[in-house]
């Protein structure tokens, strides 16, 4: 298990949830946990929060985990996800306000080296500023 | 609450949720992403199946279970919302609610939903229904039963003319103006179950 910040992906999409993943595992190799959730329970366009909470303990780092989200749905059930779960761990997941691709990308490249969770954060809404 | 009583609203809740399931869809397609109803049917048609479960069980772990079940089975944002709001009324009814304690309890569901969903009133949201509903429980008087459903509705008619400012309609700007929103929709169908239940347990 790597120290380094994870990233989690949660698109209402699997498809976009992979390809995020994909991308920015090519920018990290396995220097970064990278997981992702897409779609609802039944495969389908959506987003659900068992498999949420399960990509966060797939890709979780006792320096905490970055979430990149797409849409309101990812963002409020990422949120639900967070509260439920054991906590101890809620505090060192955070959501970012940040282009879910890019972000991605941003965040995996900023936690590949070494920064703590808050610098993976800021790094990945730096997208936002521009 | 009896056991009786609470099967038969979670029961009408979730039936009428079901029936209403094309409704809402229609609506959602308008001026969303089209699967309110969608969502919403696969989370109560779990709560549906629980029903007998749940009915024994004392009102706040049956509110706190159905809760958690939308939660985990809806599948959009609807499912946290409408989970939050049924998980804080499980914290805060009493076994037995007044109307006063009731209303209360709404109250701080309300503030919950408005929080998870960071939102305020005239945004075209399901918070524009539950609001009136709120405010006319915590005023009371005769008749709440029969007059609760007549507000509900009154209040999701009157999202039509909304401005989406919140959630996947707010993309269509100005467009989304002339068409109900369809969390106010199924708001003012959740209310008008469970109050045609209660009142058919009062009688």
């Amino acid at each position: 298990m790597t120290q380094n910040v994870g990233i989690v992906i949660v698109s209402h999409s699997l498809k976009v949830a992979e390809g995020a993943a994909d991308m920015a595992r090519q920018m990290v190799g396995n220097s970064v946990s990278i997981a992702y959730a897409g779609g609802n329970a039944e495969g389908g366009i959506g987003t659900d929060v068992a498999s949420i909470i399960a990509a966060i303990e797939t890709a979780w780092s006792d320096a905490g985990v970055a979430i990149l989200v797409d849409l309101g749905g990812a963002e409020t059930n990422s949120e639900m996800a967070i509260e439920m779960m054991q906590e101890d761990r809620r505090d060192r997941v955070v959501i970012c306000n940040a282009p879910i691709v890019e972000g991605a990308v941003m965040a995996a490249t900023e936690a590949s080296g070494g920064s703590n969770l808050a610098k993976v954060k800021a790094t990945a809404e730096e997208l936002m500023a521009q | 609450m009896r056991p009786a009583t609470q099967h038969a609203l979670i029961a009408a809740m979730a039936t009428t949720i079901i029936a209403h399931a094309d409704e809402l869809t229609a609506l959602d397609q308008a001026i969303g992403d089209g699967d309110h109803g969608l969502n919403m049917r696969r989370g109560f048609e779990a709560v549906l199946s629980d029903v007998d479960a749940l009915a024994g069980q004392p009102l706040r772990d049956a509110l706190m279970n159905l809760g958690t079940i939308l939660i985990m089975k809806v599948g959009g944002a609807s499912g946290p919302l409408y989970g939050t709001l049924f998980m804080t009324l499980a914290k805060e009814l009493p076994a037995e609610p007044t109307v006063t304690e009731a209303a209360t309890a709404l109250d701080k569901a309300i503030t919950a939903v408005q929080a998870r969903g960071k939102s305020e009133p005239g945004q075209k949201t399901m918070l524009d229904v539950l609001i009136p509903v709120q405010q006319v429980l915590a005023r009371g008087g005769s008749d709440l039963l029969r007059r609760l459903p007549l507000v509900a509705e009154e209040a999701a008619q009157a999202t039509v003319p909304m401005h989406a400012i919140r959630g996947r309609a707010s993309f269509l700007g100005a467009r989304s103006v002339g068409h109900m929103d369809p969390g106010a929709r199924s708001s003012a169908v959740l209310v008008a179950a469970a109050c045609s239940a209660l009142e058919g347990a009062c009688l």
